[in-house]
């Protein structure tokens, strides 16, 4: 990139027309789907006032910190169009889309710096483009960690069932990650409610292999060491086979078929007992 | 350190002993709560020992394993031993380190772990009364 590039995209882009020329391009291009008129106007608006204050200041280096408006407008740019569903090409052609009316202006009277600086301005217009593509990427990949941490902290409640019961009702697939959180959550839940039972549901647990197993086994024996059981509840017929194939042995934990039955094995424990009334 | 410097201390409830960590345990403080302890268990002929670590915060597996000897030892004078309130810290490390004490009976607070050490020494007033009767 040099000084040729910079004065010629600068031309380029004084040229009143070329806003309406690009939101025309866009349109056309199909870069804008669902956003109303105002919308895409506003946002190329924007863009072209930034790249226009980028390229006085610094010429055609997007690397300069002349450029770092433009940096953050497109990334806030692309942050928005993930939120509203754009896919990726939709995102990165709203940048893609402006070499055609910049290009239809070179045979014009900017048309003053040769070949070396048209192919400056297409690198450019490609590293905003690819800029943009990266930023869009980044945005999804939040989403995706945000979801993450949001199922994590959802997926592992500890409800206190009756006073000195505890009980954790596992859903979907046990990594090591949420394993201790649950654990983690367990133990301190173990505490702060002084209960001596805890029941760990793993109905909505689809597979047990040795590593969950073992797990599970760690969350007991830590249970065990802070002066809590742990009764492991919602064990289903295949679970129990695969569990048996495996050769894990649960013996030292106490293990019932369905939650029904590990509450009354807790109140047997604490010396309650349910009666019918009137009975 | 020399002989008369740190120690835990060493309480006597009836025919229990009550040993609370209230400090950092390092090593020597280790060893010597295990003489001590097993001195006073034959000394004051405990039949229970409650071993408060609800103030450890940090332990390392030197500690982890003076627990269960001592835990051993006791049982060995005819002493059951009951550790209690171990905090979620403490309790994920040991299971990490592989030491989960397996001769050691656990309790939530003193309270409760008082209660289980009365259960399972409660038969000894009743025999002291039939020694007394012979």
């Amino acid at each position: 990139m040099n000084a040729t590039t910079g004065t010629m995209l600068a031309e380029l882009l004084r040229d009143d027309g070329l806003l309406d020329d690009w939101v025309e391009a866009q349109a056309v291009a199909g870069s804008g789907r669902g956003l109303d008129a105002t919308q895409l106007r506003a946002d190329a608006t924007g863009f072209l006032a930034v790249l226009r204050e980028a390229v006085a200041a610094d010429g055609a280096a997007p690397d300069a910190a002349a450029w770092t408006p433009v940096r953050a407008y497109l990334s806030e740019l692309s942050r928005r169009r993930v939120h509203q569903g754009f896919t990726p090409s939709e995102t990165a052609t709203f940048v893609f889309s402006l070499k055609q009316p910049l290009f239809a202006r070179v045979d014009g009277p900017a048309s003053s710096g040769g070949s070396d600086a048209i192919w400056g301005v297409s690198e450019l217009v490609d590293r905003l483009g690819l800029w943009t593509f990266e930023e869009y990427q980044r945005g999804r990949d939040e989403i995706v960690r945000r979801q993450q941490e949001e199922m994590i902290e959802l997926s592992t409640p500890v409800v206190k069932l009756w006073e000195g019961v505890l009980a954790v009702p596992l859903i979907g697939t046990l990594d090591s990650e949420r394993t201790q959180v649950v654990m983690e959550t367990l133990l301190q839940q173990i505490v702060d409610t002084s209960s001596s039972i805890a029941i760990i549901d793993i109905t909505g647990v689809p597979t047990v292999d040795t590593l969950v197993a073992q797990h599970l086994l760690k969350t007991v024996a830590a249970a065990r060491l802070m002066g809590a059981d742990c009764i492991i509840s919602g064990i289903r017929p295949q679970i129990a086979q695969t569990i048996v194939h495996l050769g894990l042995t649960l013996s030292e934990v106490t293990t019932k078929a369905s939650i029904a039955d590990a509450i009354a094995e807790a109140l047997d424990r604490l010396g309650l007992r349910v009666v019918r009334q009137g009975s | 350190m020399e002989a008369g410097g740190e120690r835990i201390p060493i309480l006597k409830m009836g025919d229990l002993l009550l040993v609370t960590i209230q400090v950092d345990m390092h090593d020597q403080l280790a060893v010597r709560l295990q003489d001590d302890l097993t001195t006073r268990i034959v000394q004051d002929r405990a039949h229970g020992v409650l071993i408060d670590i609800s103030s450890l915060e940090l332990v390392d597996s030197f500690i982890g394993r003076m627990l269960g000897n001592i835990a051993a030892m006791a049982r060995v004078l005819d002493a059951s031993t009951v550790v209690v309130g171990m905090q979620p810290a403490v309790a994920i490390t040991l299971v990490e380190l592989g030491l989960q004490l397996p001769g050691v009976q656990t309790a939530l607070d003193v309270e409760q772990g008082m209660e289980l050490l009365r259960g399972t020494t409660k038969r000894d007033p009743e025999r002291d009364v039939d020694r007394a009767a012979l």
